[in-house]
């Protein structure tokens, strides 16, 4: 796709920025003390923490940059962050 | 119609023909009449567009970029530390390809503080995407307002411009000056169309950021539109010359070249003392001539290199110094000429309002002939 006149761009378009790529550390949600409080998910600044059918927590590391702030946040201390392989 | 009015007030004359929606400006020596005057024009109902008072030059270019981008012909004019203080917004302007034009009333930049001419801010935004012109005289600078807006608003090129004069020697100065008609400038220039614009029914959303992969090629867009607006500019000014008599065709204006074996180059008012004392110098039987920058960016190469092949020296005229390197201009021309056996030399001229004279222009000329340039000319030497 040529790229446009003065980079604009329609709405959404943030979507296509894959910004998984840039994390260094990847929230491991353990699920084993976790209450369900979803606080990580209101404190997620990429808002890319969704809730399942199960009603835990999932990261959507596709976007996920590793910030660290659910795991610092977490009340129950479930979430660890742990290093990505490369 | 032919009229003896200041540059400033030819200006706003200009800007009224060509019927800017929104103006938004910042008073400053010396490009204060032309603000004056416009907002005395919006008062009146003479001129029918939005006048928006700001607190700053930032706020100034800011209102411009909105306006422009909500879809609007806009203009503003400033000069010197209100230049500077835009620096950031003009690149903006740049990359998100928004036709603004503002009048730039050439003066020198602080510290020290000083109010009077030389051309340091127009050529410190050289690199910042903006087509810039420069005028020898008040109709010239009456004229490439229109022809400027021509150019911008081509959806091949799609860049803002500054139309330069000199501070005081031309904004001050009352010259005869043809003001064209109102129906003649709707001819020749007609309603803007935007290529894009901000529509709340169609939301967008202008300057996005362009990572490591894509940042390169928006930098070459930017400069592809700059080289496509040689032809643009070229064809805005014949057609200029045919509807007003007044030929801008070219991005350069030859003075006596065919036989020159000795070229001037400058850009802007001194040109007009260039051509009298080269006159004086043909009586006398040397054979200079003047090249004159018309169009400073885009940078007429090639105009350049064909117009200076067959003289032996050049010797140009700075108004501006890239500290700890050399005059802007001459950089070009030597670039132009890279290769060729011509002798160039630079000449820092001019700063902070310093007269220069017919005698400093023969000067100037005996010095190149002897080899020696590349230099302050006219120095006070006691002082130092």
């Amino acid at each position: 796709m040529p790229l446009s006149v003065g980079c604009t761009a329609c709405p959404g378009r943030a979507r296509d920025n894959k910004t998984g790529s840039w994390r260094v550390f990847r929230p491991t949600f353990k699920h084993s003390k976790c209450t369900k409080c979803g606080i990580c998910s209101l404190i997620c600044p990429e808002g890319c923490i969704e809730v399942g059918a199960d009603e835990y927590y999932y990261p959507n590391l596709v976007y996920c940059k590793g910030c660290g702030l659910c795991a610092q946040e977490c009340p129950a201390e479930d979430i660890e962050m742990e290093q990505e392989a490369k | 119609m032919r009229q003896i009015i200041e540059g400033s007030h030819a200006v706003a004359e200009a800007v009224r023909l060509s019927r800017p929606q929104v103006i938004a400006a910042y008073p400053i020596t010396p490009q204060t009449h032309i603000v004056e005057r416009l907002a005395e024009m919006v008062a009146d109902g003479e001129l029918n567009g939005e006048y928006i008072t700001v607190e700053s030059e930032f706020s100034a270019l800011s209102a411009c970029l909105g306006a422009s981008a909500a879809g609007s012909r806009v203009y503003s004019a400033t000069t010197s530390q209100g230049l500077a203080l835009m620096f950031e917004v003009c690149f903006n302007v740049a990359g998100m390809r928004l036709p603004i034009l503002m009048t730039i009333a050439n003066r020198s930049l602080s510290a020290p503080l000083s109010i009077w001419n030389d051309q340091q801010d127009s050529i410190s935004l050289r690199d910042s995407g903006w087509l810039q012109f420069y005028a020898e005289d008040n109709q010239e600078a009456m004229d490439l307002h229109f022809i400027a807006y021509r150019v911008m608003e081509d959806h091949r090129i799609l860049l803002p411009a500054f139309v330069c004069f000199d501070g005081f020697i031309l904004t001050h100065t009352y010259e005869p000056v043809d003001v064209p008609t109102q129906d003649e400038i709707d001819t020749y220039l007609p309603a803007f169309t935007p290529y894009q614009k901000l529509d709340a029914q169609n939301p967008l959303s202008f300057g996005m950021y362009a990572t490591p992969e894509y940042y390169m090629e928006f930098r070459y867009m930017i400069d592809q539109a700059m080289q496509r607006s040689k032809d643009v500019i070229g064809k805005a000014g014949r057609e200029f010359g045919e509807q007003f008599g007044r030929d801008y065709s070219s991005l350069v204006e030859e003075y006596r070249m065919e036989d020159a074996e000795t070229a001037v180059v400058a850009m802007g008012s001194v040109c007009g003392t260039i051509k009298d004392s080269i006159d004086e110098m043909r009586k006398k039987g040397k054979r200079v001539g003047l090249l004159k920058i018309r169009t400073y960016r885009p940078f007429p190469i090639e105009e350049v290199k064909k117009s200076l092949q067959s003289a032996s020296t050049v010797a140009v005229m700075d108004k501006n110094i890239s500290l700890g390197s050399r005059g802007a201009v001459g950089l070009e021309v030597k670039d132009a000429l890279f290769g060729s056996d011509i002798s160039i030399y630079d000449y820092i001229v001019g700063l902070g309002g310093r007269d220069i004279r017919k005698k400093d222009v023969a000067a100037i000329v005996d010095l190149a002939e002897k080899g020696e340039g590349n230099l302050f000319y006219g120095l006070h030497e006691e002082v130092l």
